[in-house]
């Protein structure tokens, strides 16, 4: 019996990056390349002519089965300024809508000659099973699968942190809020121990927390004023209206009340403590105007790093694929 | 042919019911057990079977599995997986009621016997449903159904509208003293969920079914049952605590039974990982621990009877993101080869492994089978407990490839069985000696 974990499928022999579908299974070396890559793309994008040829002549193809404005942007904005062709493909008015099967949508468009996908679906693991079907020349890129991964997001984030100057030996992180139903947490935590953080704290209700959370390797928390006490970062995670009526919580202004994040309480944080934010943001549900918009928060700036981390994902993927056709070929 | 005389001789000879484990002879005629053990002077056979070194037992009987037909023939149909089943050495199958149409008539009844009959494989039992289209709100008719020849009736895992149709379900079933099955699991507390809520499910971020969801459907039906006095067959269990309910329920006497699929004592939920379809069924794999009980559960024979839960599917029923796929498993021609494992581990002698898979299910359906006494209808299994196979095209007869274990070696092969007196040799001819009256 044959069990892959969900890891294993994204490095090639010699462990480069063939796919980029989750944090689990890579390592600190790796993660920390991602980070060198993308600070050498962000004077790219401080330029005025904003683009890196590294990409020319490939095809990109954004394939979103689930809305989204700010991932899919920066996505398309990566991409092209790597000088790649960019195909955006919104399933929801699709193919799939009209009764074709995702593996008959995947491989009409690799028909195209598309070298890349950058996946986002509702279900955990689509990522990961677009990239067990799709031709050895072609790289998947995870922007994000149900409750399963967003390791892109994780390293937006990585890379903010250490942007700030932290050192991740020492750092303590609170993440806050929805944490079973969310994506960004799990990649999220996974990089910060894979990059040597020992205080990770999971702040949420008992009801937006996963089964055997603490098999994470997250302590848990069910108060933000004592979780939140002497942290470096702060990670907010956005709530959804339905979890009102799935009986999550009990209302939008008592979850305010327990969780949200104030300037009275960031100041229970280390000073210079930052806030950061996946985006999109409900003012008054999980976190204050004042605070996403004081000088603590860091969540414009993990949109603009979205680019340069984004442009180093695409562009380690996409060589470590080329080489695989490469010596493939060289071995026939 | 049915008429003919048939010696198996040599082998290890284990028939539960009798407490029968000796190295001897079977003797057949007239489709019935004439003899065990010696061969009686005069007894003359058309053919002889010599199979020493392998087990001769009485045919086992599945209480679930899904054959597929009617409606589903692109998964499977009686014919294919009827074959599948007189491979793996079960000669009786009770096939759950979420067929299309829904066993909920005499009518669809009496067609799968006569598809069965057709077909002229396995002996098919079909589970009544409970509610009028699986619907969970309606009886069925239960009487018809029962006078129609089913030996029990169930839900097939569709949920009941609420506790007062189970608890009527379960009087008027009682009144004709039918067995009632219950394929335990909450439908609120499961929710979206397709694998175990625990570390993998977590990880994995899958929506979980916790084990509660069993528990709690196991709890609400004890109460019942203890209210109508009907009996209750619960299966496929996969939790540990659920078991616990069952056995302390059977401990205080309540008329209840239960059975878990044999993967269960197998795989766990770390098998998921990966996204591994092949491994999505319902129960889900648990937990190491629950798989423990299950198997000290067997051991102790709380657990009665172990079965396939066989579910064969087309390949495209697993090409799809995880959530998406359908649950289970092509499980047949695998139970033999994983029961053996649990004697190789310890956690079964080979009577007790034959028993779970023949006198077991039998007495729980009521059914006069799963034994070898004298004057018993002659359905057998012989298998070859050391013989090596490899799953694969050439070796596999259901339609449904879908399983985790394909490509794997495999320990335990049959190499006969006998249907009502017929002899069939699913996996290639045995050799056999003609033996003709002078």
């Amino acid at each position: 019996m044959k069990s892959v974990p969900a890891g294993s499928l994204q490095l090639d022999g010699a462990g480069k990056l063939r796919h980029f579908l989750t944090i689990e299974g890579l390592n600190a070396p790796l993660l920390t390349r991602i980070m060198d890559t993308a600070e050498s793309f962000s004077s790219v994008t401080e330029q005025t002519v904003k683009k890196v040829p590294l990409l020319r002549g490939k095809t990109v193809v954004n394939l979103f089965f689930e809305t989204s404005t700010r991932t899919r942007t920066t996505f398309e904005l990566a991409a092209k300024r790597l000088s790649a062709d960019v195909l955006n493909i919104n399933i929801a008015t699709s193919a799939t809508a009209k009764g074709e099967s995702l593996l008959d949508t995947i491989r009409n468009i690799e028909a195209m000659q598309v070298d890349m996908f950058v996946v986002r679906h509702a279900h955990s693991g689509a990522a990961h099973f677009i990239a067990q079907h799709v031709a050895p020349h072609v790289s998947v890129i995870n922007a994000g699968d149900g409750r399963h991964a967003h390791p892109t997001q994780a390293m937006l984030d990585m890379f903010t942190i250490r942007r700030s100057g932290r050192d991740f030996a020492t750092l303590k992180v609170a993440i806050v809020g929805d944490i079973l139903h969310s994506r960004v947490a799990r990649s999220e935590i996974q990089a910060l121990r894979m990059l040597g953080v020992r205080d990770i704290r999971a702040v949420a209700p008992r009801t937006l927390l996963p089964a055997q959370a603490e098999d994470f390797g997250v302590s848990l928390w069910t108060d933000l004023d004592a979780g939140i006490e002497g942290v470096d970062v702060v990670v907010m995670l956005r709530l959804q209206r339905e979890r009102m009526s799935g009986a999550f919580i009990p209302s939008e202004g008592e979850y305010f009340a327990r969780f949200g994040l104030t300037e009275r309480r960031l100041a229970r944080a280390k000073p210079d403590a930052i806030v950061m934010h996946p985006g999109p943001i409900n003012r008054g549900v999980e976190i204050d105007s004042q605070v996403a918009d004081g000088l603590q928060s860091v969540i414009l700036q993990q949109v603009h790093y979205g680019i340069p981390v984004r442009m180093a994902i695409m562009s380690l993927a996409m060589r470590s694929g080329q080489d695989a056709v490469a010596g493939g070929r060289q071995g026939t | 042919m049915t008429g003919e005389r048939l010696l198996i001789s040599g082998g290890r000879v284990v028939d539960p019911a009798h407490g029968v484990d000796v190295v001897g002879s079977v003797c057949i005629a007239d489709g019935v057990v004439v003899a065990v053990g010696d061969r009686p002077a005069g007894f003359v056979p058309d053919r002889e079977f010599q199979v020493p070194g392998q087990i001769v037992c009485p045919g086992f009987i599945d209480l679930s599995a899904r054959l597929r037909e009617p409606g589903q023939a692109h998964k499977g149909t009686i014919d294919s997986e009827g074959l599948a089943a007189l491979a793996a050495g079960f000669t009786t199958v009770c096939v759950p009621p979420d067929t299309v149409p829904v066993i909920d008539s005499p009518a669809v009844v009496k067609l799968i016997f006569e598809r069965a009959q057709q077909a002229d494989r396995a002996h098919v039992l079909p589970i009544g449903a409970l509610t009028r289209g699986l619907n969970g709100r309606d009886l069925s008719e239960l009487s018809a159904l029962q006078s129609s020849g089913c030996l029990a009736v169930g839900n097939a895992g569709v949920p009941l509208a609420s506790n007062l149709v189970m608890r009527r379900a379960f009087e008027y079933a009682a009144g004709y003293d039918l067995l009632v099955c219950v394929r335990p699991q909450d439908a609120a507390l499961r929710d979206d969920g397709c694998v175990h809520e625990g570390v993998v499910a977590t990880r994995l971020g899958l929506p979980g079914i916790p084990e509660a969801a069993e528990t709690v459907a196991v709890a609400e039906a004890l109460v019942l049952v203890e209210l109508t006095g009907v009996r209750v067959h619960f299966g496929p269990i996969s939790s540990a605590r659920a078991m616990r309910l069952i056995a302390a329920a059977q401990q205080q006497g309540l008329p209840v039974s239960a059975d878990t699929a044999m993967h269960q004592l197998h795989l766990t939920e770390l098998d998921v990982d990966g996204f591994n379809a092949l491994c999505h069924v319902d129960p889900p794999l648990r937990t190491t621990a629950d798989r423990d009980a299950l198997r000290a559960a067997v051991a102790a024979g709380t657990i009665g009877a172990l079965c396939s839960d066989h579910q064969p599917h087309d390949p495209d029923a697993k090409l799809q993101v995880f959530p998406a796929t359908e649950p289970g498993m092509a499980t047949l021609e695998t139970v033999l080869p994983l029961g053996l494992r649990l004697v190789a581990e310890g956690v079964l002698s080979v009577p007790e492994l034959v028993a779970r898979l023949t006198v077991g299910p039998a007495r729980i359906l009521g059914l006069p089978a799963g034994h070898l006494g004298v004057g018993a209808a002659a359905d057998l299994c012989v298998f070859h407990p050391q013989r090596s196979w490899v799953i694969g095209d050439a070796t596999w007869h259901s339609a449904g490839r879908n399983t985790p274990y394909w490509g794997d070696e495999m320990l335990g092969r049959v190499t006969l069985v006998v249907v009502g007196g017929r002899v069939v040799e699913p996996n290639g001819a045995l050799t056999s000696v003609e033996q003709r009256q002078p």
